[in-house]
């Protein structure tokens, strides 16, 4: 019986086991590529909102405290979004006529809520909570990026299990004092790591097996 | 698959099962015949076929369905989310911080008593119900039908819109209609109109009728629902001459005998709460109280009792009066005869303990057993101690509801009514079949479709149900979380209903119906009319009230109002049982989450605390009322009453049949007013554990006799016909016969499936109500059969019939056999009842040997909280709220028949009933409460395939549903089965009521996941925020388990073990704590205190307490065969 291969046919053998492997180990990093991507991550997109607010103008012009608006951010696990109200505090005073802010002014006259577009969305079965990562040094502008640099807001981070894990494990890199948690201009590298340790000791953060069990953020 | 022979030695198994035990303790008569068809069922995780699809689908549909999924799976984890909207307030409410639920105090009513509520809101919708630790008739803990009552609120089949003989109307047009109607009737001053409510004691409510009634003096109004007070009363009047409503102090009594009375599925948990008073075994305290029980169908209290004695319900009176003359109550005499000894002997220890003991009878006993434990009451010198009277909490007590029923159905019939209002309950429905309220009532002939007997017709109604089908006008009432109202608790405390939420539905409440007939003010909104009722009527009044609203009694007022003078009725004398006084001991005191109350400015107003008696302090009481729930102090005073012996002559009816039939409440449904409650359809039955049906119990010498479910059909050993049920070696429980009952000379209409009960005395038959509903909803309609149709009026609990088969079986899903343990070598392994001077004697006897250096497993080091839990098997009394609760918090999904037929409820928490002893004779059964054991050596864990299940630094074993990929390996290897797997998308995701509903802190689960117990870790992370906020430590008390905030018996106690002074802590140490399977080695936190038998030596049925060798030696045999 004569033979079915070709001699050549063990080399081809060879180079696509080879060419195998390169190929899967491509797929997977352009898989995890494309599951960091911002098409995915929804990061760096900037959305459309009813109202065109700018934080730049509110936070960085102005200097508005962020809790002027965010009242909840160190009692709940949500910061709140400001209620029509809040904006009228102002707007009933200045750029009372601005046609900008007519879908804030049919809102508060027609008792409607402005429907904005969430812009931080977390999966369903994380829970996460603001008022306790405030209370343990975490700044704003740690996970929401330079808010006052932003006329529309966007997603400075992931926000996937892998970027809150890196606090968790570590979260000494990531605090700061608390006077500074709401200053948007605060750079980690201002702190040595010695000031960094004795922070994570004040503020009484939990073991990195605590803050990495899963029910400490999933339930 | 059980083999052919045992299936051909059936005959044998089945005289093994009645004639000798093959083990200590047993749930269900299969594991009691031990046989090798129950081996086989417990080595499956869930019964034959449970995972089968439950349509046919063919082997190619499954592949091309399974490569889709794959194919899908893969893409799962890069689905972009949703755009999402974020909806703030326009103006924000001042107390609402998005995120932070408010608590509310409010109350629910059922039989016209108010158990004290804080309703848990988040952003203004009620998800969970806790009982009110301030009130008198909660202290904190709240019953199952408390609990549902969440699910009705939401329920989509409620009644949404105004009918008008079926079509759809308005308020507008109703008003109309119905003023026009009243100013025609005003001329023979309400000649025609007669109201018909349930039982009312909401002071509101009865000063409008009042009103009402003096501009309309010819009117009338009547009360009925099934399950009344009418015997205690009646039986008052026998032996004290005027009604009467007894007051017991559980908490006082040492000795308690009830005679058919279930203590603990009353709705009314605070005798519950008293109870485990004194019942309670401490170090401190090792004298608890001891509980006989004489009852036909076995209650929870006949679980509980340390003595029981079954006895037909004919038996019942003389049986009392036979104990009323070993009392020495003067003038009783007895022709009963049997269980002299047994009788004697309890009555001398109920003398023994003269003054601190308590004589109960039933609500279902008929008059002669109250009076004669009224009688035996004051003998033992137990009133004004443990026992007091008030005067009844409903209007017209003299006239009991049976004939304010029968009257109105008299009048109907020789056709002088011309309107009748019909707020609250269904009488279409529940109502005894000679006194229905059907159409045919209403009907002048035959040809008559409108009923023209009666020719307007108004119900008011959560449901479109029987009733409003038989009515002109039906109006949807609003649910109790929506309306305001007020009623009084079972001392006479008057509670405030506080609305948490808008009606869903466009709803109106009883006191906004009533409102409509007023001559003036008719259009008025419940917060006004409530509001100003006390404005009028003044708090300090509140008391008084009761005393006086009695008196409004329209149709025999001439002579109550003469015995309300006679009898002294003076004030109460003893301190009324304020909360604080008698909370100490319970968890709920320290109970610190639901007290972060209430945004009616609960810092001005702490709880508790007596009102501002100035005059112009209304609007601050007011405000206090409402906050905390109830006014102050208005308990109703006690009243002085005296029994005389006449009573005691009139004969008693023996029974004129081989077959005596019992008719009871369902557990779970009640009277049928809950039938569309999924989750009480799908709560097992206490001791049946049968759900979603209702059944005919009968005991096992009477089943053998009359030939019920003994047949073995090829089809049980298979799974049946859907492969559903195991085999039933008990000859066909789970295929039950079906029988035509008939009692009373009525049938009951439908087929009725039998049940073999354990304790359930012989040649009595005991069906239940609340089924056979034909409008009750999606859930409700059509399950179970009638068993009004065979009550009647003068005979409403009790009677004589017979029954017959009919050839056929059905399937009825009882829980009771799944999810078995398997037990090893020692029977004491899982469950532990102790003998109390037994036990005091041999302390050590529990002790049991610490494997965890046998462990191959490094031991971890708890450093932080490290959470822990007891459950008192001794005080817990099986009544299944934590279930509910459980299901409440942690958004269990409801699954249908169908589904809890393949085992595969989802209830997080189950109630495990061991029975021990002989069947026909059995002891107990014995509640164990099972849930996830928390296990430090954790065998799911060893075995997930994904980290799907690991534990966390506080010991929980987690389970992280994102990673679950549903093998079901963790299920298999938890030797407490307590895991639960999402065979389908049980959770509905699309009706939006529900949405509303579910806890935002929990995770929604969907197909394809496992589930367990978590401790609650959504409140154990609420508390440990809050406490790292405040820089403090989590206090003991601060986190409740929603099953341990809910328990009415205190039983089950969470917190830190590593705190050494925390009640858990402490308890651990108490020498009954075992770990359920010790021998696995798998180091529960979750530890169970031993329950205890409190056995009175001198009684003929005093069980010797068998000497258990206090070694183990069979424990490291076994050590490594665990775990399967």
């Amino acid at each position: 019986m004569a033979q079915v291969f070709h001699r050549a046919a063990n080399n081809v053998a060879k180079i696509s086991i080879v060419v195998a492997v390169v190929l899967a180990g491509v797929a997977g990093f352009v898989y995890t590529q494309i599951a960091r991507s911002s098409y995915l991550t929804g990061r760096f997109v900037e959305k459309q909102q009813p109202v065109q607010f700018s934080h730049k103008h509110h936070v960085g012009d102005d200097g508005i405290d962020c809790r002027y608006c965010h009242t909840a951010v160190e009692t709940s696990y949500s910061a709140g979004i400001p209620p029509t109200q809040t904006c009228m505090n102002c707007h009933s005073q200045i750029w009372s006529d601005s046609p900008y802010l007519e879908p804030v002014r049919a809102s508060y006259r027609e008792n409607k809520p402005i429907e904005w577009e969430r812009v931080h969305d977390l999966p369903e079965y994380a829970y996460f909570n603001h008022s306790i990562h405030i209370a343990k040094g975490v700044g704003c502008s740690t996970c929401h990026g330079q808010i006052d640099n932003m006329p529309a807001v966007y997603q400075q981070n992931t926000l996937q299990m892998e970027w809150c894990l890196q606090c968790h494990r570590e979260p000494e890199k990531y605090i700061r004092p608390k006077s500074e948690i709401y200053n948007m201009q605060w750079q980690d590298s201002e702190l040595t790591d010695e000031e960094r340790l004795q922070l994570k000791a004040d503020y009484k953060i939990r073991s990195q097996e605590m803050l990495t069990s899963c029910s400490t953020c999933h339930r | 698959m059980p083999s052919k022979d045992s299936k051909n030695n059936f005959a044998l198994l089945r005289d093994k099962i009645l004639q000798k035990s093959g083990k200590d303790y047993w749930r269900s008569v299969e594991e009691f015949a031990d046989a090798p068809e129950f081996e086989e069922f417990v080595k499956h995780e869930y019964p034959q076929h449970a995972e089968e699809w439950e349509d046919g689908l063919s082997r190619r549909n499954f592949i091309k369905v399974m490569g889709a999924s794959l194919a899908l799976a893969g893409l799962s984890g890069c689905v972009i989310q949703p755009a999402e909207k974020i909806v703030p307030y326009v103006s924000q409410p001042e107390e609402i911080v998005p995120g932070k639920p408010l608590y509310y105090a409010t109350a629910m009513t059922l039989g016209g008593m108010a158990t004290g509520l804080l309703a848990k809101s988040n952003e203004g919708r009620p998800t969970k119900i806790e009982g009110n630790p301030d009130h008198p008739q909660s202290l904190g803990a709240t019953d199952i039908l408390a609990q549902a009552s969440l699910l009705d609120m939401y329920d989509p089949d409620r009644s949404q819109e105004i009918l008008k003989r079926g079509n759809a109307s308005t308020w507008q047009n109703f008003m109309m209609e119905i003023r026009a109607r009243i100013d025609e009737n005003r001329v023979d001053g309400g000649a025609g109109v007669r109201f018909l409510t349930e039982t009312v004691t909401s002071p509101t409510m009865i000063a409008q009728m009042r009103q009402i009634l003096t501009e309309l003096p010819n009117a009338r109004w009547y009360q009925y629902e099934p399950i009344n007070k009418d015997n205690e009363i009646a039986g008052a009047k026998m032996a004290f001459g005027s009604p009467a409503k007894a007051i017991y102090r559980f908490d006082q009594a040492t000795r308690i005998l009830s005679l058919d009375k279930d203590i603990f599925s009353d709705f009314n948990v605070r005798y519950t709460k008293d109870y485990n008073q004194s019942r309670r075994y401490s170090e401190d305290k090792k004298d608890i109280s001891r509980l006989y029980a004489i009852e036909t169908t076995m209650s929870l209290t006949g679980a509980k009792a340390d003595h029981r004695l079954a006895v037909k319900p004919s038996q019942m009176p003389e049986i009392a009066k036979a104990i009323a003359a070993a009392l020495g109550v003067a003038g009783a005499t007895s022709t009963y005869t049997e269980n002299a000894q047994w009788i004697q002997a309890m009555a001398r220890d109920l003398q023994a303990n003269r003054g601190r003991s308590i004589v109960v009878a039933g609500d279902h006993q008929p008059p002669m057993v109250h009076a004669l434990a009224g009688a035996m009451n004051q003998t033992l010198g137990s009133v004004g101690a443990t026992v007091t009277y008030i005067e009844p909490l409903q209007p017209f007590p003299d006239v009991l509801q049976i004939d304010q029923l029968r009257t109105l159905v008299q009048e109907i019939d020789n056709g002088s009514v011309k309107m009748l209002v019909i707020i609250g309950g269904n009488p279409a429905y529940n109502t005894p079949a000679d006194l229905r309220l059907d159409m045919n009532r209403f009907k002048v002939d035959a040809e008559d479709r409108e009923g023209r007997k009666v020719p307007l017709r108004v119900h008011l109604g959560l449901y479109q149900n029987e009733t409003a089908e038989i009515c002109h006008w039906h109006i949807p009432e609003k649910h109790y979380l929506e309306s305001w109202g007020d009623a009084r608790a079972y001392d006479g405390t008057v509670s405030i209903i506080q609305p948490i939420i808008q009606p869903l539905y466009d709803g109106k409440s009883a006191n906004e119906l009533a409102q409509l007939f007023f001559r003036e003010n008719y259009d008025k909104k419940d917060y006004d009319i409530v509001k100003e009722h006390w404005q009028r009527q003044g708090f300090a009044g509140a008391p008084r009230a009761l005393a006086t609203s009695a008196a409004t009694n329209n149709q025999t007022q001439t002579n109550n109002q003469s015995q309300q003078t006679t009898n002294q009725v003076q004030l109460n004398n003893e301190q009324p049982r304020t909360p604080s006084a008698t909370q100490n001991q319970g968890p709920a005191t320290t109970v610190a989450t639901p007290m972060t109350t209430s945004p009616t400015n609960r810092a001005a107003n702490p709880a508790g605390g007596d009102l501002n008696p100035a005059a112009g302090a209304f609007e601050d009481n007011w405000r206090k009322v409402v906050h905390n729930g109830f006014v102050p102090n208005s308990a109703a005073p006690a009243k002085t009453v005296s029994a005389s012996g006449a009573f005691m002559n009139q004969p008693t009816t023996p029974a004129s049949g081989v077959l005596e039939i019992s008719i009871r409440p369902d557990p779970s449904v009640y009277d049928g007013r809950f039938a569309n409650n999924g989750w009480l359809q799908e709560l097992p039955n206490p001791l049946t554990k049968i759900t979603w049906d209702n059944v005919a119990l009968v005991s096992p010498n009477t089943a053998k006799r009359l030939e019920l479910n003994q047949d073995v059909k090829d089809e049980q050993y298979s799974g049946g016909s859907l492969g559903t049920t195991f085999v039933n070696t008990k000859g066909g429980n789970l295929f039950s016969d079906l029988v035509t009952l008939q009692m009373n000379g009525a049938e009951v209409g439908k087929p009725v499936p039998m049940w073999i009960a354990p304790g359930q005395p012989d040649d009595v038959i005991t069906i239940y109500l609340g089924y056979g509903r034909t409008r009750a909803g999606r859930i409700g309609t059509d399950l179970g059969y009638n068993a009004y149709n065979v009550q009647r009026s003068d005979a409403m609990w009790n009677g004589v019939g017979e029954i017959a088969k009919t050839g056929a079986n059905t399937a009825i899903a009882s829980t009771q056999i799944h999810f078995n343990l398997e037990s090893p070598a020692r029977a004491d392994d899982i469950l532990r009842v102790y003998d109390l001077e037994y036990f005091n004697q041999h302390p050590d006897t529990g002790h049991q040997h610490d494997h965890y250096p046998d462990s191959m497993y490094p031991r971890y080091e708890y450093t932080g909280n490290k959470w822990g839990m007891t459950v008192d098997l001794n005080s817990c009394v099986g009544c299944n709220a934590c279930v509910i609760a459980c299901q409440s918090e942690n958004n269990i999904p409801v699954v249908g028949k169908e589904q809890v037929e393949r085992s595969r409820e989802m209830h997080w928490m189950r109630i495990d009933t061991y029975y021990s002893g002989e069947v026909n004779d059995p002891d107990g059964p014995h509640f164990q409460p099972m849930l996830c054991q928390q296990c430090e050596l954790a065998p799911c864990e060893t075995v997930c395939p994904v980290h799907a299940t690991v534990h966390s630094a506080e010991g929980l074993n987690d389970m992280v549903y994102n990673r679950c990929i549903g093998t079901r390996y963790c299920s298999n290897n938890c030797p407490y089965k307590v895991r639960r797997f999402n065979f389908l998308l049980y959770q509905d995701w699309n009706t939006p009521q529900y949405k509303l509903m579910r806890n935002p802190e929990v995770t929604v689960r969907s197909r394809g996941v496992m589930e367990k117990c978590t401790y609650c870790t959504q409140r154990i992370a609420y508390a440990r925020i809050e406490a790292e906020k405040d820089d403090r430590p989590i206090r003991d008390g601060e986190i409740l388990t929603a099953c341990q905030s809910v328990c009415p018996a205190d039983a089950i106690v969470f917190g830190d073990l590593n705190d050494g002074n925390s009640r858990v802590a402490q308890l651990k140490k108490d020498p009954r704590n075992y770990n359920v399977l010790n021998l696995l080695n798998t180091q529960p936190r979750t530890t169970y205190l031993a329950n205890l038998r409190n056995q009175n030596k001198e009684m003929p049925d005093y069980k010797v307490p068998q000497v258990k060798d206090s070694g183990h030696p069979t424990e490291e045999n076994k050590a490594g065969d665990g775990g399967h």
